[in-house]
């Protein structure tokens, strides 16, 4: 190792921070550690180089085609190696390194910033202006609890999503198999006693007890945000947001999904403090928004490749959709099946059944309804906490008996 | 006990010499989590031989493998020490039986190390007679967040607190390995730690390479066969691909049966062996399972 580390570091510098603008989480301890790394496995192949920056700054599987890239469009300089082993050795450096440094940092910026980054959906396009009587019998707030999301003017979103981040979605907690000391817990618990009796010198006074400490379930969200679903999905995620991001609310975590035509994990974004810049991000990600509706096959992405990631320790599931589906209902039901059986609940939110004389009549509702614990109705401010008062209570199942009576009947 | 492999060449060696058949990348980050003492994080599917990497290493260097077996309501008192209550009781009650309870004394005499009984942390943090100790975390994504946070102080300083003895800290570092079935998303705090390497489906050559010598019994061509078999059936929409572990339970299963060639019936009879679940198995079973075999073989006469 040369005692003065040249352009090596810096190289390995700019290259963290190009990986950092193409959405890699790396701090500037791991950049030290790849320097570090890069001296310990030293300048053999290209390879072994790729494989040490990458085990430094990589640390999630979906991050590793986006270092491929960067790394390829970065260090693409043929002359790389040895232009690299010179910087290790002293006597041979040259004088253009720092140049080279500057082109490939260039040469990476504009990799990475040229392409012009995706757009954000179209920001709440203005619903029709519904003229409406606000008389003074009752209260704004009140009106708009129970106004449909899909007949809200800009304004009274606005107003909607005040009311909406100040709501709860109350949960019970589950027992678990850790313990915490309780007077009234069923458990002994020696090691307290133990360490209450050696106070008075050995003397076993009374015991201590345990009980199992409670833990609060997540909750997995699969918001459609298809065309036919637009202005609800919107405001639900709102709601959503608020409930991820209220402190000591019960819920262990939240994760959220979006589906159109294709699954999109928007639980990193919904972290952002602010809403609109949460949804802005989620948006910017998800590349469907206002699409076409492919639930069968959304579904068979989330239940391959997420449930047992997200629904392992008792999650409840919140799946928003209209449930008019093109794909093929069979698959459909098996999708809802397996995803039924892998949930603690499974709740279903459908902005249609806000109408009195809703049947169950498309195809893809009938193949959904009798895979859900509950089925309930989400467009407007008041359903959302009506389904606060649902999700404690245990056997609520909203409509979806009635709803699965009348099919039966129609058979 | 044998010195830490000095190149990436030596570190697959020395993997090799354990029938271990590591790829490059593997090598690559191993032989950096030996040389910069860092801890080394792997993820992947479940069966990929994440764990076998961890008992390799220990083999290879002569080290005493120490492993922690992750659970849900996983707590220090599992994962660092315990005390062993009963002892201390009798001690108690001796104590008074002779009749000179002294309190000082009994308490610096309860709370030594002949009633502590060790668990995985803090026998990775004692000294051991052939170097420090192989240290492996299993499906760490199974224990909850509050003992991921717990484990942060652990790895980065090598020192546990036992609130009787004080902190314990390791004479030498021991070398960890952290594996993950990603059933859920561990911190980023702990991943920061770490060195990260994601552990995939091996390639056909690789695979092959392997089952000759896990399963050195099954025929080369019956060995060819299955390999090829399987990694068709990757390439399936299957809710749970099967492993390299049961690549090598299933051609052990065939051997046991005296295949000497995969034929549709076979496959149909030793399914259990590779694929876990019923979904899979009733997708597969029957027409589909032919219709994959003789591709695969059409695929085999071509090359």
């Amino acid at each position: 190792m040369p005692h003065d580390p040249g352009a090596l570091p810096r190289n390995i510098a700019h290259f963290a921070r190009a990986l950092r603008r193409a959405g890699l989480p790396i701090g500037p301890g791991r950049v030290v550690d790849a320097v570090r790394a890069v001296e310990a496995a030293g300048f053999t192949s290209r390879g072994d180089f790729y494989h040490t920056l990458m085990a430094c700054f990589v640390s999630r599987p979906e991050h590793r085609a986006v270092f491929a890239q960067v790394f390829r469009l970065f260090w693409r300089d043929p002359q790389f190696l040895e232009h690299m082993m010179s910087l290790l050795l002293p006597a041979v450096r040259g004088v253009q390194e720092d140049k080279a440094a500057e082109a490939a940092e260039r040469r990476a910026a504009e990799a990475l910033l040229g392409e012009s980054l995706p757009l954000l959906p179209q920001a709440e396009e203005p619903p029709p202006e519904i003229e409406i009587d606000a008389r003074a019998t009752a209260s704004g707030e009140e009106r708009l609890r129970t106004l449909d999301f899909e007949l809200m003017s800009n304004d009274e979103i606005a107003e909607a999503k005040r009311m909406l981040a100040r709501l709860d979605l109350p949960v019970k907690p589950l027992a678990t198999r850790r313990g915490a000391p309780d007077a009234r817990g069923r458990l002994i618990d020696a090691r307290a006693s133990l360490r209450a009796a050696l106070r008075r010198g050995g003397e076993m006074q009374r015991l201590s007890y345990r009980a199992p400490r409670p833990r609060w379930p997540n909750l997995v969200v699969l918001c459609d945000i298809s065309g036919s679903m637009s202005s609800y999905s919107r405001l639900v995620l709102h709601f959503v947001h608020a409930v991820a991001n209220r402190k000591g609310q019960g819920w262990a975590r939240v994760h959220a999904f979006t589906f159109g035509t294709r699954l999109t994990n928007i639980t990193r974004h919904l972290a952002r403090r602010d809403v609109d810049a949460a949804l802005k991000a989620a948006g910017a990600e998800a590349q469907d928004w206002s699409g076409g509706t492919r639930i069968g096959s959304s579904l068979h992405v989330f239940n391959r490749d997420w449930s047992r990631r997200v629904l392992g320790q008792g999650a409840v599931v919140l799946l928003i959709s209209d449930g008019l589906d093109r794909d093929d209902p069979a698959a459909l039901s098996r999708e809802m099946q397996r995803l039924h059986l892998s949930a603690r609940r499974l709740i279903w939110l459908n902005p249609l059944l806000r109408w009195d004389g809703f049947a169950p009549k498309a195809a893809g509702i009938r193949a959904m309804l009798p895979h859900v614990d509950c089925f309930r109705a989400a467009h407007s401010i008041a359903s959302l906490e009506d389904l606060g008062a649902a999700i404690t209570a245990a056997g609520d199942a909203g409509e979806r008996d009635r709803l699965l009576a009348a099919m039966a009947d129609a058979r | 006990m044998t010195d830490l492999p000095g190149s990436i060449d030596a570190t697959a060696e020395m993997l090799a010499g354990q029938g271990y058949v590591s790829p490059r990348a593997l090598s690559t980050v191993v032989f950096l989590a030996l040389k910069l003492g860092r801890p080394l994080f792997l993820e992947g599917e479940a069966g990929v031989g994440k764990t076998e990497i961890a008992k390799a290493i220990a083999a290879g260097l002569g080290r005493r493998l120490i492993r922690l077996q992750c659970y849900e309501g996983l707590d220090a008192a599992s994962a660092v020490c315990d005390w062993n209550f009963a002892a201390q009781m009798i001690a108690i009650r001796t104590a008074e039986a002779a009749g000179g309870a002294d309190r000082d004394a009994l308490k610096g005499e309860l709370f030594t190390e002949d009633y502590l009984i060790e668990r995985p942390l803090l026998a990775a943090m004692r000294p051991q007679a052939g170097g420090a100790p192989v240290l492996l975390i299993d499906e760490l994504d199974r224990t909850d967040e509050p003992f991921e946070a717990f484990l942060l102080e652990a790895l980065s300083d090598f020192q546990v607190t036992i609130p009787e003895l004080g902190t314990i800290r390791a004479p030498e570092p021991p070398i960890v390995i952290l594996t993950s079935n990603r059933t859920r998303e561990v911190h980023d705090a702990l991943k920061r730690r770490c060195l990260y390497h994601w552990v995939d489906y091996p390639d056909a050559a690789r695979e092959m390479q392997i089952l000759a010598t896990r399963a050195p019994e099954a025929s080369a061509r019956l060995t060819a066969e299955v390999v090829a078999f399987v990694q068709k059936l990757r390439s399936e929409d299957l809710f749970k691909k099967p492993g390299v572990a049961e690549t090598i339970d299933w051609a052990k299963c065939l051997v046991a049966l005296d295949t000497i060639q995969l034929s549709p019936e076979v496959i149909a009879d030793t399914l259990g062996a590779i694929l876990k679940y019923q979904d899979d198995i009733q997708k597969i079973a029957g027409s589909e399972a032919a219709r994959l075999l003789s591709e695969v073989k059409r695929e085999a006469a071509f090359t």
